[in-house]
């Protein structure tokens, strides 16, 4: 696992039922871009986050991939309407494997 | 003592307004809006401008935060802590915090605690006079002072990420609160020292601090929007290369670009510096982590 990976986000916690929100998320990752080389000339492996994802229910709210050219920490903000109270599941996809996830309550105002 | 170059002044002065000729355009050189309030997560209220402290008679009447003289992209980012990447670096820190390290089996919590209550207004009145040692010393300075003489761990290094993050979370729990270094007593000589090197020019170029910082700050230098130079905000997220950078580090930085040979960061020099600079920003709130480019 790449050291120091800790997967935020921030939901509101109630809102009204069909109404847009704003969702922040932030996964502090170094992203190796795979382009640089160490101080011995060595290629550093490229090391990112390729994908992320969100879900509401079960249900796709938003999926991104990501390429080598992402800066470190990768932040995305972006709305997504809620028909009712439930759960939201964030997924990270790390290039060695490992997953990380997050969820997050919502209530109906 | 106070040096203050009008030829120095009347150059830059003509460079901007060249500058401005060459690329045609006024928008660099909107008005700065010295009212625009900043307060953090809605909650915290931080003061951007305020009357200079008595010391500073003669020089400035008000100080400014660097923030007023930020981007507005730069100035919004600043107030959510969600959205300011400085915060990820107290995060580590915290966690740093509640681990032992050492030779003693001591983590910082096993003497001080909560952070949130033993670090409370620790900041604002740094760097300081300390009688357990007669000396002046820095949050840094503290820092790897607890890790070497009461953890048995070894020192941070001063320029590091660990000190910086270490830095950020003592900080960030003075955030709001004013700044109010003493300038007299029994630090009163490095005081002294720091005013001088304040004032005194350095390198090829021949500026000193005052020459931007004092003289010119709200001016464009190039690109640069030149601001008071006040360090109420550090340590500091920069954009330009996305980490927290210390006050020392920048002091380094700001010395190279009048392309002189640098004190190194924890020099005496730079110490003295660091004490004077934090007092010309008294009645300012402590800020950091802040956000800068």
């Amino acid at each position: 696992m790449a050291s120091g990976v800790k997967p935020r986000v921030k939901v509101p916690k109630s809102a009204a039922a069909g109404s847009a929100i704003t969702i922040k998320t932030l996964i502090s990752h170094k992203m190796e871009s795979g382009r640089r080389k160490d101080a011995d000339g060595n290629l550093i492996p490229r090391s990112i986050i390729n994908r992320f994802t969100a879900e509401f229910n079960g249900q796709s709210v938003i999926e991104v991939m990501m390429e080598p050219s992402i800066s470190t920490n990768p932040f995305f903000e972006f709305d997504a309407t809620v028909p009712e109270a439930g759960e939201f599941k964030f997924t990270w996809y790390d290039d060695d494997g490992d997953v990380y996830e997050a969820t997050k309550p919502i209530a109906m105002a | 003592m106070i040096m203050k170059n009008k030829s120095l002044k009347s150059t830059l002065g003509a460079a901007v307004t060249l500058a401005a000729m060459t690329l045609g355009t006024s928008a660099a050189f909107a008005e700065t809006n010295l009212d625009k309030t900043l307060v953090i997560n809605g909650e915290t209220a931080i003061v951007t401008r305020a009357p200079a402290a008595a010391h500073l008679e003669g020089a400035l009447d008000e100080v400014f935060s660097g923030w007023i003289f930020r981007k507005d992209e730069t100035q919004t980012a600043q107030m959510d802590d969600f959205d300011n990447p400085g915060m990820i670096f107290v995060d580590i820190a915290q966690d740093a915090w509640d681990t032992v390290a050492g030779t003693e089996g001591k983590s910082c919590a096993s003497c001080h605690g909560d952070v949130s209550e033993s670090m409370a207004g620790v900041k604002a009145t740094y760097p300081k006079w300390r009688e357990d040692g007669g000396l002046v010393r820095s949050i840094d300075m503290e820092i790897n002072n607890c890790r070497t003489t009461r953890m048995g761990a070894e020192p941070y290094k001063l320029t590091g990420g660990k000190m910086t993050a270490m830095n950020a979370l003592i900080t960030l729990q003075s955030r709001g609160m004013p700044v109010n270094v003493a300038v007299d007593g029994p630090a009163q000589s490095m005081w002294e020292q720091g005013k001088e090197l304040y004032y005194t020019k350095t390198g090829q170029l021949e500026m000193s601090c005052a020459n931007c910082h004092e003289d010119n700050y709200d001016l464009h230098i190039r690109a640069d929007h030149l601001s008071q130079g006040q360090i109420n905000g550090f340590p500091v997220y920069r954009l330009k290369n996305a980490k927290l950078n210390s006050v020392h580090a920048r002091f380094k930085g700001c010395v190279r670009d009048t392309r002189a040979e640098t004190y190194k960061p924890g020099s005496q020099e730079f110490l003295a510096l660091e004490l004077y600079v934090a007092s010309r920003g008294n009645g300012l709130s402590v800020e950091g982590p802040s956000i800068r480019n």
